[in-house]
């Protein structure tokens, strides 16, 4: 196909050819982004927890008025939540993986040292990592006699002395706490200061995801021997088979209910609903580009049909002279098809540039990464097809001129 | 002669239905996507406060310890217990309040109401004058009652319609757990967006809390309390000591002269503090305004931020899709605008008349969009964020979209008319 005469065509509509190539280009880069923001929030709402989530129900209690005996009470829920059939955990954890308040605490590898070497969520709960079903890589789970209360701990952390007995001594890591503390050695065995306290690490979990500040070390999580009573935030998390989950539920609601009346359900839900309900905002974020993007890919093919017939009607009769002078229906049909490949390919081009300027300034003002480099093909293929597509009704109405067009005045 | 245009124009769009459509839709599209981010954006990023946030100051000081200090460190979001109270018996400005968020179990009097928990605030008296909240019934403690931890309670009108069926509740006694509080005011609706004075309670846009006790009377019942806790230095359990910031406190200073003063005050106080060895760092105080404070705390979520930009770049879009389209279908028309400047019409004229062709477009498409934006809000407002229920068109705003609407189209209209005008009358006749 020659290419020389549809150059001499389309600059006699210079402007009209731009806006064209305008409309591509701009479609193409804001595609192209929105597309990897689109990745983006999925990779997040994807992103692994590191607990049994199918298998729990989470119920929190709060108390009506000050409880003086919550240690017992405490013990008597998880007693009378572990008889009901099916359940296979129970325990009452400070908090979830994927819920909006957090615990942290900053920690040291040398008691003399100024700034702290990281801040990660801390777990605690009795049975806490068979219930949650984390992966034990590494070293022991937590044993009964790690355990101390969280009354007393607090007690002891005020009152300053570091090796109170009552404070805990162990601590389970994650794999990602271990790989930014300690790279390459064994974790098992070396120390950790909260504060001054030195805290041995005996266990490695492979993932467990802390609750909200997920840009700051998403897996710096440890699971340390603390007993919490219920009541102050903490929540009830049973585990079971999943298709068990709703039955468990009802039955645990009443059991803690039957255990004391006095008391307000604050929360009670599947972990299924606790990730959806955390995420919510990035799926409607993720749908609402889907929508974007489908819209404007609509809108630019639109307007290729729209100025494609544009052209086809005011070329009528030079379809007709050429086709009167021996050029085949297929020679006309790719005539359209060039000319559009042609201004795509410009508007591809433009397009890439500022996709690649857009990512700049989204990675300024938006903490994004980079556009990784498979981002710019995919979208000139996409926009290239779409192009095609939408030239060929157009094309198809040209390539069927008939010669006699030409005979014709007007 | 408007009249025979918009004539013309009619005649001309009817002829091409399809494509007329096309470039409404294309507007419409554009408009109602940028006007519902837009007022989004609009709603999250107003003055909850107007008329009054240039009077209202958020005073923030470094009390930490030397332990991880970086020169660059900006002071803490909140004030600890000792200096909060020191700042609030200064009286230093005209109005002050310490405030923290917390939860408070609410048990009806009714059997059928099951007991519940409500969000609450603990403050002290100056809250209510401050921040000028509308009382319904009744008025707000005084600072005699914050003195003596008084048990009062000021309760919202949402709080007051659930539990007196709206009548006025003054003089009740409110069942908080195993504590008793007497209801002193019944507020009227308040809601101020973003909930400004305390931004890390549950969202920055969350509803107001429906029950207001005095702090001091919070603290002596021990209610729980909610929000944001950083701490240094030891653990201590004993909030009114420990070396934590949990609390927020507002003041209000109706003049610069009062501003500095109560800047070099802060200075003063943070000084005398680092004598007594209770701070350690170099003194950094900071004083900002209420609306200063909510950009420093970048309370508008940057999804609604990027979602404004996406919008306006897919409204470019659409206004290229059909400047192009107008341009070819004027274009077109070479022909008959030759003929009708070689009958005598000027340039001018043909340019006015195609412009009200494309101006019809334009509104046309505005008004689409208009309706596609309410569309676009309601889906807004059946979204779980707190700020979904904001989502509103106001007044200035449905202005911005018409302007918007007819601006966009007649920009769109302007190069395709100004081009079709320039034609050769002579050329345009010979060539048929």
């Amino acid at each position: 196909m020659e290419i020389r005469p549809i150059i001499s065509s389309l600059s006699r509509h210079k402007i009209t050819a731009w806006l064209l190539i305008i409309e591509i280009a701009l479609t193409c880069a804001i595609i192209c982004n929105a597309v990897f923001l689109i990745s983006q929030r999925l990779e997040r709402m994807n992103m692994v927890s590191g607990i049994a989530e199918h298998e729990l129900v989470e119920i929190q209690l709060a108390n009506l008025g000050v409880r003086p005996d919550g240690k017992a009470r405490t013990r008597q829920d998880l007693a009378a939540l572990r008889q009901i059939p099916g359940v296979s955990e129970a325990s009452l954890v400070n908090q979830m993986p994927f819920s909006s308040s957090e615990t942290n605490n900053t920690i040291k590898l040398d008691p003399a040292q100024k700034a702290p070497t990281l801040s990660a969520a801390l777990y605690w709960g009795e049975r806490l990592s068979p219930t949650f079903g984390t992966q034990l890589i590494a070293g022991r789970d937590l044993r009964e006699d790690d355990y101390r209360d969280l009354d007393a701990v607090n007690k002891a952390a005020a009152g300053g002395d570091p090796n109170d007995k009552a404070l805990p001594r162990v601590l389970i890591i994650t794999q990602s706490v271990a790989d930014r503390l300690w790279p390459g050695a064994n974790p098992l065995g070396k120390q950790v200061y909260f504060g001054k306290t030195p805290v041995t690490v005996v266990g490695v979990v492979a993932h467990l995801v802390r609750p909200s500040s997920l840009s700051s070390g998403a897996e710096y999580s440890f699971l340390v021997p603390i007993r919490p009573v219920v009541g102050d935030g903490s929540s009830y998390l049973i585990r079971t088979a999943p298709q068990e989950r709703q039955r468990v539920l009802k039955a645990a609601l009443a059991a803690l209910k039957a255990n004391d009346p006095r008391r307000v359900v604050i929360e009670h839900r599947t972990w299924d609903d606790v990730r959806s309900e955390f995420f919510q905002n990035d799926r409607a974020m993720a749908g609402l580009l889907v929508g974007v993007c489908v819209a404007l890919l609509v809108v630019t093919a639109l307007g290729i049909v729209g100025l494609g017939s544009f052209w086809v009607a005011q070329r009528r009769r030079t379809i007709g002279v050429r086709r009167a002078l021996g050029a085949t229906r297929a020679n006309i049909l790719h005539y359209f098809q060039t000319e559009n490949f042609l201004l795509a390919t410009i508007g591809i081009v433009i397009g890439m540039a500022l996709a690649y300027a857009i990512n700049l300034f989204l990675m300024l003002h938006y903490e994004l990464p980079r556009l990784p480099g498979i981002y710019f093909p995919v979208g000139a293929v996409l926009l290239w097809l779409i192009g095609q597509l939408a030239v060929l009704g157009p094309a198809l109405r040209a390539a069927a001129v008939p010669p006699v067009v030409a005979t014709r005045s007007v | 002669m408007f009249g025979y245009y918009l004539d013309m124009a009619l005649r001309s769009l009817k002829r091409n239905r399809m494509l007329t459509a096309l470039m409404v839709l294309a507007i419409a599209l554009g408009i109602g996507a940028s006007m519902t981010t837009l007022t989004v954006l609009h709603v999250l990023s107003g003055d909850p406060m107007p008329g009054t946030s240039q009077t209202l100051f958020y005073p923030q000081l470094e009390p930490r310890d030397m332990d991880g200090y970086q020169p660059a460190d900006d002071p803490p979001d909140q004030l600890s217990w000792i200096d909060g109270m020191n700042l609030l018996h200064a009286k230093r400005a005209d109005h002050q309040a310490l405030m923290t968020g917390g939860t408070v179990p609410v048990q009806p009097t009714q059997s059928s109401v099951d007991p519940f928990y409500s969000d609450a605030r603990y403050t002290t008296a100056d809250f209510f004058p401050m921040f000028k909240a509308p009382m319904r019934y009744g008025r707000a403690w005084s600072t005699t009652d914050d003195d003596s931890k008084a048990r009062v309670a000021v309760i919202s009108s949402k709080l007051n319609d659930k539990l007196f069926s709206g009548k006025d509740s003054t003089g009740q006694t409110l069942q908080l757990g195993d504590a008793a509080v007497r209801i002193v005011g019944v507020l009227d609706r308040w809601r101020p967006n973003p909930h400004f004075y305390d931004i890390n309670i549950s969202g920055s846009y969350s509803p107001t809390e429906d029950v207001f006790l005095p702090l001091s009377t919070a603290r002596d019942l021990k209610l729980t309390i909610s929000g944001m806790m950083n701490c240094w230095g030891g653990h201590n359990d004993n909030l009114e000591i420990a070396p934590c910031t949990w609390l927020q406190f507002w003041v209000q200073m109706d003049s610069p002269i009062k501003v500095a003063a109560y800047r070099d005050y802060l200075n003063h106080y943070s000084q005398d503090q680092k004598a007594l060895g209770r701070f350690q760092r170099p003194v950094k105080v900071r004083l900002l305004d209420l609306m200063g404070w909510l950009d420093y705390q970048k309370v508008v979520p940057s999804d609604v931020r990027l979602q404004t930009w996406l919008a306006f770049g897919f409204l470019l879009v659409c206004l290229v899709n059909t400047v192009g389209l107008m341009l070819a279908k004027f274009m077109r028309r070479a022909g008959e605008l030759g003929v009708r400047r070689a009958l005598g019409a000027s340039k001018r004229a043909l340019f006015a008349q195609l412009l009200v062709e494309s101006g019809v477009i334009g509104l046309s498409g505005g008004i689409c969009g208009l309706l596609l934006a309410f569309l676009g809000l309601w889906l807004v407002r059946q979204r779980p964020s707190d700020y979904a229920t904001l989502a509103h068109l106001d007044m200035s705003m449905l202005l911005t979209t018409f302007l918007l609407a007819v601006g966009a189209s007649l920009v769109a209209g302007l190069l395709p008319a100004w081009r079709a005008c320039q034609i050769t009358p002579a050329l345009q006749l010979k060539s048929n």
